[in-house]
């Protein structure tokens, strides 16, 4: 099966980036002194999915990497489950978690001058009759020259938060570190259905 | 929370009608967040699409990558180069054969305050050897803003029908 794009008439990949689907909704650039968490609230109800697009540097000392939690609606009970897998640079492994108070982008945040990349959906976000569900590509390279032997790494995850609430709020925190370093920077986005 | 409208915006697309080493977008605006730029390459020896930022050929360039191809012994790996002259984006490259894609971000392109990173996703479906699934965490050692993008095959050219389209990611309100 083709879709054809009912904008321009092209068939392909590029259909619906050519059919405006994806819409900002706000964004965060850390000032001078860092922040401790980034958190949107009041999501608009309006779209299918949301996505994160977020350039990452935390202000962990020692190491050229950190994490980062994700959160709902401020619910920080053991409701979150994830998977991922995970390359080291080196060799490639699985992780997961369950009933946790977080889904964690496991070393894919970068600290003392290196800086990492995630893309994060999160699907069908305002549906109550089922639980949330994300995934995520996110990482980082150091050019093997990372601070103590720390370098990059890429995971790719999902995530699962058991609530069947709407989401409205999101909040995500460096793990080691204790806040967002200056430049780094959160995007929402809405994505139609 | 009001939504600002805005969406991807295409800033160039190329669809080859000849063999072509070498597609480069020039001049691109500093006006969006992210660029996203999709490759659906196709050559004739498998050869790994990269990529050049502002014409640097400098060892300025590194990657981290996690691959699955699903034949063969590892049927998945991951890696990492250092101080190349190009920035791979993929692990697995194009057949002539067969149609695939490399989906590439470019984050925060355009600020001049810290290297740069991009992360990919590419695959292809060739049969093996040569299919494979990859996704890559790559860094551009250079605060530069991007204006000039190059795409090439680390040792051939592309074929016609090779499609590349080049998109600029607007961010929200603060």
């Amino acid at each position: 099966m083709t879709v054809g794009s009912v904008k321009t008439g092209a068939v392909g990949l590029s259909f619906a980036l050519d059919n405006n689907y994806m819409e900002p909704i706000a964004t965060t650039l850390v000032g001078s002194g860092g922040v401790n968490s980034i958190t949107f609230n009041d999501i608009p109800q309006t779209y299918k999915h949301l996505q994160v697009r977020a350039i990452t540097q935390s202000n962990r000392a020692t190491y050229s990497r950190d994490e980062f939690v994700i959160r709902f609606n401020s619910d920080n009970g053991t409701n979150y489950s994830w998977h991922e897998i995970y390359g080291s640079g080196s060799s490639i492994s699985a992780q997961n978690e369950t009933s946790v108070n977080r889904i964690l982008g496991q070393d894919c945040v970068g600290a003392n001058g290196w800086w990492g990349n995630a893309i994060i959906d999160i699907l069908d976000y305002t549906n109550t009759n089922k639980f949330k569900t994300v995934r995520f590509l996110a990482g980082l390279d150091t050019n093997n020259a990372g601070a103590s032997g720390y370098n990059g790494a890429i995971v790719f995850t999902s995530g699962n938060w058991r609530n069947t609430d709407s989401i409205n709020s999101i909040s995500i925190v460096p793990t080691q570190g204790s806040a967002w370093n200056q430049y780094s920077r959160f995007s929402l986005y809405g994505i139609k259905g | 929370m009001p939504a600002k409208t805005g969406t991807y915006t295409l800033i160039s697309s190329t669809t080859l009608t000849t063999t072509t080493a070498t597609v480069t977008f020039s001049s691109i605006p500093a006006t969006y967040t992210d660029l996203f730029l999709v490759v659906n390459p196709l050559s004739t020896n498998n050869r790994d699409v990269i990529l050049r930022f502002n014409s640097d050929t400098g060892t300025n360039y590194s990657i981290t990558f996690v691959s699955g191809y699903g034949g063969g012994t590892p049927a998945y790996s991951s890696g990492r180069t250092t101080n190349q002259g190009f920035m791979y984006a993929d692990y697995y490259g194009p057949s002539n054969t067969s149609q695939s894609v490399r989906q590439i971000n470019i984050m925060d392109y355009s600020n001049t305050t810290t290297y740069k990173t991009a992360i990919i996703r590419s695959s292809n479906a060739t049969a093996y050897p040569g299919g494979g699934v990859d996704a890559i965490a790559g860094l551009w050692r250079s605060t530069s803003a991007i204006s000039t993008i190059a795409v090439s095959l680390s040792a051939d050219s592309f074929l016609s029908g090779s499609v590349f389209k080049l998109y600029g990611i607007e961010a929200g309100n603060p």
